[in-house]
C-alpha cells in the first residue's frame, strides 16, 4: 500500500541533467539499515551536502525556493543504475511525490508506481518550460494533465500504473484475486516443462 | 513471425488486462544480501509466505568481505546486520542460500549460470539491475526492485506491460583483442545510455554468435546501461553444450526434453521489431569510458570528445581532446558480474604472466565466484596474479560499488572492468574508467592507461 496519488500543486525543483541515477538519488553508503525507512538523510547525498554533513548552498534543494518542493524536474534517462528502490523511498520519504523527466529507467518506473511516486513522462521542452515557470506546477493524474503558467499539456501513462497510483493498490492483492488461472497454468506447464520445477526438488 | 522475444513472454503470459498488463509466470527469483531481508521482512509483515521456496535462491554478493580468511564482519558500517538478517529470513522462508563460506557462492549473475538454475526460456528476476546479464542463455530475466520481489515471492508471477523489442546485430568478425566488453560499450556510446530505453533486445548476428557463454553474458550485463528492460541471446549449441550436466539442469530423458523445446527458441527469419540495430563488429576497436556514464566512452587510441560536458570533466579531472592513452592511474580493478568469469581471468592472467604492476598502481583481482576461483588456483591463475603484485580475493561485488566500506581514494584514476563509471561508484571523488579486463591487466603493469601489446 502507498499513498493514494491523486492531483498536486506543488513547487518543482529543477535538475535537469541526463542520467540523473540511482548513485546520485541515493548513494549505497546512505543505505544504512535493512528497513525502508530513515533514508531522507540520504536523498542526493553525494550533492546536498558540502563537507560532512553542512548542506551546499549552491544544490537545488538547498535553496531557499525549493525547501519545500514537491516535484522534481530532470532530464533523460532518470533513475538509471542500481534497482535499489531505496531511491524512490528517500524521495518519498523527503517529501516529493512526483518526478517529471523526458524518460525513466524502467526499474526506477516500475519501483515508482509502487512506492506511490508519479514518474511523469514529458517532452524535454516541456520540462525546460516548466522549470522556466515562477510558481507551482499542478499535476492532475486522473485527468492527466500538466499546467504551470497558464499552459497545460497532456501526458501518458500506462492504464494499470495510473489506476495503481490513484488506488494507492497493492498488486500483490490484484494478483491473489488471480490465483485460480495462475494455479490452473501452473498445473498445465508443469506437464510441458517439468525440468523447470522437477530438478529443484 | 514470432521473435524471440514473443515467444519467451507469450509462453510465460498467464492472462492479460485489458489495460495491456499481463500477468507472467516467474520461474525462479534471485535476492541477495543487500535488499534480500528488507524483501522478506516486509512479505512476512504482511502475512504473506514465499509461494515456491524450491525457486527462490539468496546469493551473498554485494557487501560481503572479499579478503582473504573473511567471516560475517565486513568493512561496510553496519553491514554485518546485512548479511545475519538475510541469512535468517533466507533460512525462515526455506530458500536455497549460497553463504559466506560456501563453495557456491559467488555473485548471482556468476552462479546461476554456473548452476544452471537459469535455463533457456525460463523468466528470471532479482532486485538487481544487472538482472540481465542471465538472459545470454536464452531466459527472460530483468532486474526489478524490492516490492516487485515481494510480489514475485508471494504469488509467482509479476504484472508488467509487453515491453517494445529491439535487435541489435553485430555482423562479421571482431579484431584480434576486441572483446564482448567492447562491443557492449561501442553499442552505448554510439546510441546513448537510454539508446535501449524500456526495450526487450535480443543479441544476434554471426559476431555475437562466434561468442563463448562468459562473453555473451558479459554483453547482456551491460544492456541496463543501455537502459533495457532485458538482454537474451538465442539458446545455440554452445548454449547447450555449456549447461549439460550443471547441477541444476535437467538430465536423461528431461534433457532431451527440454532440449527439443530450447532448439525452436529463436527469432523466426520474418520477426518484426519495433528497432534494428545493424553494426559492423569489424569496426569496433578497445574501448575505454572517459566520463561518468557508460556512453561517454572512446576507443582507446581516441581522444575526449570536442563537445564533451564540463561536469563530467571536471570530475575525471580530463580536458576536451585530451589522449586516454598514457593517463597515469592509482588503480586497477579485475572482477563484478560483467568480466570475472575464468575466461575473462584467464586472458588478463596471460597479459600478467611474468610481469610486474607498476609502482604505486593498488591492483586487485576479484573472482566471481567461488567456483571459478578455485578452477583459477587450479591452473595457477593466483599464482600469476599475485607474483605480479595484484591482491587475489575471495569472490564478491567487492569494490565495483563502494557502499561505505573498501573504496579506492578521492581522485585517484582506476580502471576497471565494471560496468559503471558513476561518480564515486568505487569510493567517493574515485576517477573510474570502465574497459576490458585486458586493458585493465596492461594499464595495471604500466601504470598508466595502457593496451595490451
Amino acid at each position: 500500500m502507498s499513498r493514494p496519488f491523486t492531483t498536486l500543486v506543488a513547487i518543482a525543483a529543477p535538475m535537469l541533467e541526463d542520467n540523473i541515477d540511482t548513485d546520485i538519488i541515493i548513494p549505497s553508503r546512505e543505505m544504512k539499515s535493512t528497513g525502508k525507512t530513515g533514508l531522507a538523510d540520504g536523498l542526493f547525498a553525494g550533492r546536498r551536502y558540502a563537507g560532512g554533513r553542512e548542506p551546499d548552498p549552491g544544490f537545488v534543494l538547498n535553496r531557499p525556493a525549493y525547501a519545500r518542493a514537491g516535484i522534481l524536474l530532470s532530464g533523460a534517462n532518470f533513475g538509471c543504475g542500481s534497482s535499489r528502490e531505496h531511491a524512490v523511498w528517500a524521495l518519498v520519504e523527503w517529501g516529493i511525490a512526483c518526478v517529471i523527466a523526458p524518460s525513466f529507467s524502467p526499474i526506477f518506473a516500475g519501483n515508482a508506481v509502487r512506492g506511490g511516486l508519479l514518474p511523469l513522462v514529458a517532452p524535454a521542452e516541456t520540462v525546460a518550460f516548466l522549470a522556466s515557470v515562477d510558481g507551482p506546477v499542478a499535476v492532475d493524474l486522473p485527468a492527466q494533465t500538466v499546467a504551470a503558467g497558464g499552459r497545460s499539456f497532456a501526458f501518458e501513462i500506462d492504464a494499470e500504473a495510473k489506476a495503481m497510483l490513484i488506488g494507492g493498490l497493492d498488486a500483490i492483492d490484484l494478483t491473489m484475486e488471480q490465483m485460480p488461472a495462475i494455479r490452473r497454468w501452473e498445473e498445465a506447464d508443469q506437464r510441458v516443462r517439468p525440468w523447470v520445477s522437477t530438478p529443484l526438488g | 513471425m514470432p521473435s524471440l522475444f514473443d515467444k519467451l513472454w507469450s509462453s510465460h503470459e498467464i492472462a492479460a488486462t485489458p489495460g495491456g498488463t499481463s500477468l507472467i509466470a516467474i520461474d525462479r527469483v534471485f535476492l541477495h544480501e543487500r535488499t534480500g531481508a528488507a524483501a522478506l521482512n516486509s512479505l512476512a509483515a504482511a502475512g504473506r509466505s514465499v509461494r515456491h521456496p524450491a525457486r527462490a535462491f539468496v546469493a551473498m554478493d554485494h557487501i560481503v568481505d572479499t579478503r582473504p580468511g573473511r567471516t560475517d564482519a565486513t568493512l561496510m558500517p553496519g553491514g554485518q546486520a546485512f548479511i545475519t538478517e538475510t541469512r535468517a529470513a533466507a533460512r525462515a522462508n526455506g530458500l536455497t542460500l549460497f553463504d559466506v563460506g560456501d563453495p557456491d557462492q559467488g555473485i548471482m549473475h556468476v552462479v546461476s549460470p554456473e548452476l544452471g538454475i537459469v535455463l533457456p526460456g525460463l523468466t528470471l528476476v532479482a532486485p538487481d539491475s544487472h538482472t540481465c546479464t542471465q538472459g545470454a542463455v536464452g531466459a527472460l530475466a530483468w532486474g526489478i526492485g524490492s516490492t516487485e520481489a515481494e510480489h514475485a515471492l508471494a504469488t509467482g508471477t509479476l504484472r508488467a506491460r509487453k515491453p517494445p523489442s529491439m535487435r541489435v546485430r553485430f555482423e562479421g568478425a571482431l579484431a584480434p583483442g576486441v572483446t564482448a566488453k567492447d562491443m557492449a560499450l561501442a553499442l552505448i556510446a554510439a546510441h546513448g545510455s537510454a539508446g535501449g530505453q524500456g526495450m526487450a533486445i535480443e543479441f544476434a548476428g554471426s559476431a555475437v554468435r562466434a561468442l563463448p557463454m562468459e562473453a555473451r553474458m558479459t554483453l547482456c550485463n551491460m544492456a541496463t546501461e543501455f537502459a533495457a528492460f532485458a538482454a537474451f541471446i538465442a539458446p545455440d549449441e554452445t548454449t547447450f553444450g555449456w549447461l549439460k550436466g550443471r547441477r541444476h539442469a535437467p538430465s536423461g530423458a528431461l534433457w532431451e526434453l527440454a532440449l527439443a523445446q530450447w532448439r525452436l527458441l529463436a527469432s523466426d527469419a520474418d520477426a518484426g521489431f519495433e528497432r534494428e540495430i545493424l553494426i559492423d563488429a569489424a569496426t569496433i576497436g578497445l574501448m575505454v569510458s572517459w566520463g561518468t556514464s557508460p556512453s561517454q566512452s572512446i576507443p582507446i587510441t581516441g581522444t575526449v570528445p570536442a563537445d564533451a560536458d564540463a561536469r563530467p570533466l571536471a570530475y575525471m579531472g580530463l580536458e576536451r581532446g585530451q589522449r586516454l592513452l598514457g593517463l597515469p592511474i592509482a588503480g586497477a580493478f579485475i572482477g563484478s558480474c560483467t568480466n570475472s568469469r575464468l575466461p575473462d581471468l584467464s586472458r588478463a592472467a596471460a597479459i600478467v604472466r611474468g610481469r610486474r604492476v607498476a609502482p604505486g598502481v593498488r591492483a586487485l583481482v576479484v573472482p566471481g565466484s567461488s567456483a571459478v576461483k578455485r578452477a583459477a588456483e587450479a591452473e595457477g591463475l593466483d599464482r600469476v596474479f599475485l607474483e605480479a603484485g595484484f591482491e587475489w580475493r575471495e569472490s564478491g561485488c567487492s569494490m565495483c560499488f563502494y557502499a561505505g566500506g573498501e573504496s579506492f581514494g578521492a581522485g585517484e584514476r582506476v580502471v576497471s572492468s565494471t560496468n559503471r563509471n558513476f561518480e564515486s561508484r568505487q569510493g567517493l571523488g574515485t576517477r573510474t574508467h570502465i574497459t576490458s579486463p585486458e586493458v585493465v591487466a596492461a594499464s595495471a603493469l604500466a601504470g598508466h592507461i595502457a593496451a595490451p601489446e
